[in-house]
C-alpha cells in the first residue's frame, strides 16, 4: 500500500500550485478555477487521513466541501457574467474601483 | 515496486502535470481542461485509497457539474487569451522561492503530526458507504440541512445576479 504522507506530500504540492495560479493569473476565470483546485488538495488530504485513521468522518466531511465548492461557483460565475457585462473584460486589474 | 505504488505515481504525476498545465496554458479553455485532468486523477486515487464514494462524487459533481459550469461560462463570455500585463522583475524572482516555500512549509506542517502514522497505510474501513450515510442522517444531519439550505441561497443569488436589469 502507499503511505499516508505521500498522499499528504501531493496534497501541499497541488495547494502550492494553485495558490501560484490565483496570485499569477489575470484571467477571472483562471483564477476561479485555482480556487477549485486549491479546494481538491485539502479534499485528497482529508480522504487521506481519513482511510489512515480507519474513520470516515474526514470523507463526511469532504462531502460538505463539495457542497459548498459547487454554490461557490455557481455564485462566482453570476458575478463573473456581471463584471463581463459592465467591464467588457475579464481581466482582473480592468476591476479597480477601490483602488487608490 | 507494488503495482499500487506504480499506480500512485502515474496518477500523483498525471495530477501535477495537470496543475502546472492550469498554470502554464494562457487560454482559459485549455486550463479548464488541464483541472479536468487533476480532478480524474484524485478520483482515481480516491479509489486506490479505498474511498468509492468520494471518488463517485467527485467524478459526478466536480467533473460533472462543476467543470461544465466553467466551460459553460468560457464559452458563453467568449474568453480570449488572458492579456499579460508587465511583471515587475521582483515579481519573477521572488514569486517561485516564495510558492515553494509555501509547498513545503504546508507539507512539512501536514507531514509532522502524521509522524504517528510514519509508515501508516491505507485501511480498508468495512461499509464505508453505509457509515457516511448513516452518519450523515444522524450525527451531521443539522449541518447537511444547512447544505440544502445553502444551495437554495445559491440558486437564487446566482439567478438574481444573472438577470437583466429591468428598464
Amino acid at each position: 500500500m502507499v503511505p499516508t504522507q505521500y498522499y499528504l506530500i501531493l496534497s501541499a504540492i497541488l495547494f502550492g500550485l494553485g495558490a501560484v495560479a490565483f496570485v499569477f493569473k489575470r484571467n477571472i476565470i483562471t483564477i476561479f478555477m485555482s480556487i477549485e483546485l486549491m479546494l481538491n488538495a485539502v479534499n485528497l488530504a482529508f480522504v487521506a487521513f481519513s482511510q489512515s485513521f480507519g474513520k470516515v468522518h474526514g470523507q463526511v466531511f469532504v462531502l460538505f466541501v463539495i457542497v459548498v465548492a459547487a454554490a461557490e461557483a455557481a455564485v462566482g460565475l453570476g458575478i463573473i457574467i456581471l463584471i463581463q457585462r459592465n467591464r467588457q473584460s475579464l481581466n482582473v486589474e480592468k476591476v479597480n474601483l477601490l483602488k487608490l | 515496486m507494488s503495482a499500487v505504488l506504480l499506480i500512485f505515481f502515474v496518477l500523483a504525476g498525471l495530477a501535477i502535470i495537470g496543475a502546472v498545465n492550469l498554470v502554464w496554458q494562457k487560454h482559459p479553455i485549455h486550463s479548464a481542461l488541464s483541472l479536468i485532468v487533476v480532478m480524474v486523477c484524485l478520483a482515481g486515487l480516491y479509489l486506490l485509497m479505498g474511498a468509492e464514494f468520494v471518488a463517485a462524487v467527485q467524478i459526478i459533481v466536480y467533473g460533472g457539474a462543476i467543470m461544465v459550469l466553467f466551460i459553460f461560462v468560457i464559452m458563453l463570455l467568449n474568453a480570449g487569451e488572458e492579456e499579460r500585463t508587465d511583471f515587475s522583475k521582483i515579481a519573477k524572482f521572488v514569486g517561485l522561492p516564495l510558492a515553494l516555500a509555501l509547498t513545503a512549509s504546508i507539507a512539512a506542517a501536514v507531514v509532522k503530526p502524521a509522524a504517528g502514522l510514519a509508515n501508516a497505510t491505507q485501511v480498508a474501513i468495512p461499509k464505508a458507504t453505509e457509515q457516511i450515510s448513516t452518519m450523515l442522517f444522524k450525527e451531521f444531519v443539522y449541518p447537511f440541512e444547512l447544505t440544502s439550505f445553502l444551495i437554495l441561497v445559491a440558486i437564487m443569488g446566482a439567478l438574481v445576479l444573472a438577470q437583466r436589469e429591468k428598464k
